[in-house]
């Protein structure tokens, strides 16, 4: 019954998409949670939206609209969150309602609707085309070398940002290239489970597998293997049941994330 | 003059309309062991960060080792203020003091066989070798302050900067901390910020205090004036605190 499901093109693809998304999420994700970003992620996830709602408004490619849309975003949530570090979260806050909106009001404008929102809004894992998920396994290995070549100044900043300051990382550089690879990331998860999911997938393998090692880069490797066992057991769950694949992913993820989270709780004690 | 390895020269400083440091004007010699002491919010921390280059003065002039203190931050070994808030960060031990190498590595590059052995005699001098490998959130206080100003000496500096290095550590690692930066003087200058005139003020050179003014004393003297400054109600400190008899200078 598992392997028949793969007969089908459509669910191979999905597949696909699903594992390399979910090493993209398990590496962005693990540098997103120890830096304490996971909010600023959510509010990126949900202006890009207004980038959606601009492409089809302008007839470009939904997925452009929405990463160009994102980057800027997530540049300006940047540069606030260095200046204004007080009321961040309420900026932060207001962009994402504002790219919501924004999105809304330009698709109402657009004639017809032809697009399927809802693929963006809650993922179309089983949708995917292949032009997109070639993209994403580029963009994912782009983010591996990255991670590779900056690996050491990505931790200074990570776990100490005023030291790796003193000691010369470049601490602002990497914080805006962090944000930038958050946004393109966060537009390619979208296809997946939605911009509305995408949080969940992005943070809950990090924040398992933080339990488990003592070093960024396992929590990194870590977090792949997660996001690919909850990716393909919730594809499996929606084949199975015929329910929503993107939904069922994130609940099999906020499973093991409850779990994990009262192990934790439990160990306190 | 060459022999001032900081000189800070009529300081100004505020972070909203009121002053947080004012006209603060001092000058460390090389070798000295500087405590600066004075209560919380008196602005010691932001004399620090001033120091390190990480803000601005508004008025004033700053010079580390002659230079801008942006030019040479990475020649200072810089300990943070005591906080519990990044114990669950998965590194350890040795990876956060090998942080203090990473100016020396370019970037792209990876740490060499001589960063581990530098930090290697670092670890065994402050006596936490043997938890190289251990998550930094399985030490207690005291461990983890060590692990920190073990980053602070990878740096090789020739400056050591310490926010409260005894804050967060059990009383009876308090001492044992103070004795290794006693040791450490001998080869660098040492500036530590502490809000209580505790144990280390036995093992300090010269006192500087700070509540907005500064005053400097050489010879490492409390005197009536900076308890004064600092603290409201200076006989409640002289009968409770637990200032070592020594610094305090002769009542008259």
């Amino acid at each position: 019954m598992m392997w028949s499901a793969l007969h089908f093109e459509f669910m191979r693809n999905a597949v696909l998409a699903g594992i390399i998304i979910s090493i993209l999420c398990g590496i962005i994700g693990t540098l997103i949670v120890v830096n304490r970003l996971v909010f600023m992620t959510g509010g990126i996830a949900h202006s890009a939206y207004g980038g959606i709602g601009i492409a089809i408004y302008t007839g470009i490619p939904p997925v452009f609209g929405a990463a160009i849309f994102s980057l800027i975003a997530s540049l300006i949530m940047g540069a606030v969150t260095l200046k204004d570090r007080q009321r961040a979260d309420t900026v932060i806050g207001v962009l994402w309602a504002v790219g919501m909106a924004i999105g809304i009001i330009f698709v109402d404008l657009s004639s017809g609707y032809n697009v399927d929102l809802m693929g963006y809004l809650f993922g179309s894992i089983l949708a995917v085309p292949k032009e997109e998920i070639c993209l994403s396994a580029i963009f994912t290995a782009i983010v591996i070398a990255g991670v590779c070549i900056s690996y050491k100044e990505l931790l200074a900043m990570s776990y100490d940002e005023e030291f790796g300051i003193i000691i010369g990382a470049p601490v602002r550089l990497l914080y805006f290239l962090l944000l930038s690879f958050t946004a393109i990331s966060v537009v390619l998860a979208m296809r997946m489970v939605g911009l509305i999911l995408v949080i969940a997938l992005i943070s809950i393998p990090p924040y398992i597998s933080e339990n488990f090692v003592s070093s960024l880069s396992k929590m990194m490797f870590l977090s792949c293997l997660f996001g690919i066992f909850f990716t393909l057991s919730g594809l499996y769950l929606s084949y199975c049941f015929n329910i929503s694949p993107g939904a069922s992913i994130i609940l099999v993820s906020g499973t093991a994330f409850f779990m994990s989270y009262i192990k934790k709780l439990w160990k306190k004690k | 003059m060459s022999s001032n390895v900081i000189e800070v020269r009529n300081l100004w400083f505020s972070y909203e309309k009121e002053p947080v440091l004012e006209d603060v004007t001092f000058s460390v010699k090389k070798g000295d062991f500087l405590a600066i002491i004075g209560p919380n919010g008196g602005g010691k921390s932001t004399l620090l960060k001033l120091i390190l280059g990480l803000l601005k003065p508004e008025r004033g002039e700053i010079k580390v080792l002659g230079k801008p203190p942006q030019k040479v931050r990475h020649k200072i070994g810089y300990l943070p203020q005591y906080s519990f808030s990044n114990t669950s960060f998965p590194i350890t031990v040795m990876d956060v003091a090998l942080m203090g190498r990473l100016n020396r590595r370019g970037f792209g590059k990876r740490y060499t066989d001589e960063d581990r052995k530098k930090v290697e005699e670092i670890l065994k001098r402050l006596g936490i070798w043997e938890y190289r490998n251990t998550h930094i959130g399985n030490l207690s206080g005291g461990q983890r302050q060590r692990v920190l100003i073990a980053r602070a000496l990878a740096v090789e500096p020739e400056i050591l900067l310490l926010d409260e290095p005894t804050a967060g550590v059990d009383p009876e690692y308090e001492t044992g901390i103070c004795e290794i930066l006693k040791e450490l003087n001998k080869e660098m200058t040492i500036v530590l910020v502490t809000h209580d005139i505790g144990v280390i003020s036995r093992y300090v050179k010269s006192i500087a205090c700070v509540n907005r003014k500064l005053v400097f004393h050489e010879e490492g003297k409390i005197t009536e004036e900076m308890i004064k400054m600092a603290y409201e109600c200076p006989v409640d400190l002289i009968t409770h605190g637990p200032v070592p008899h020594r610094v305090l200078p002769e009542h008259k």
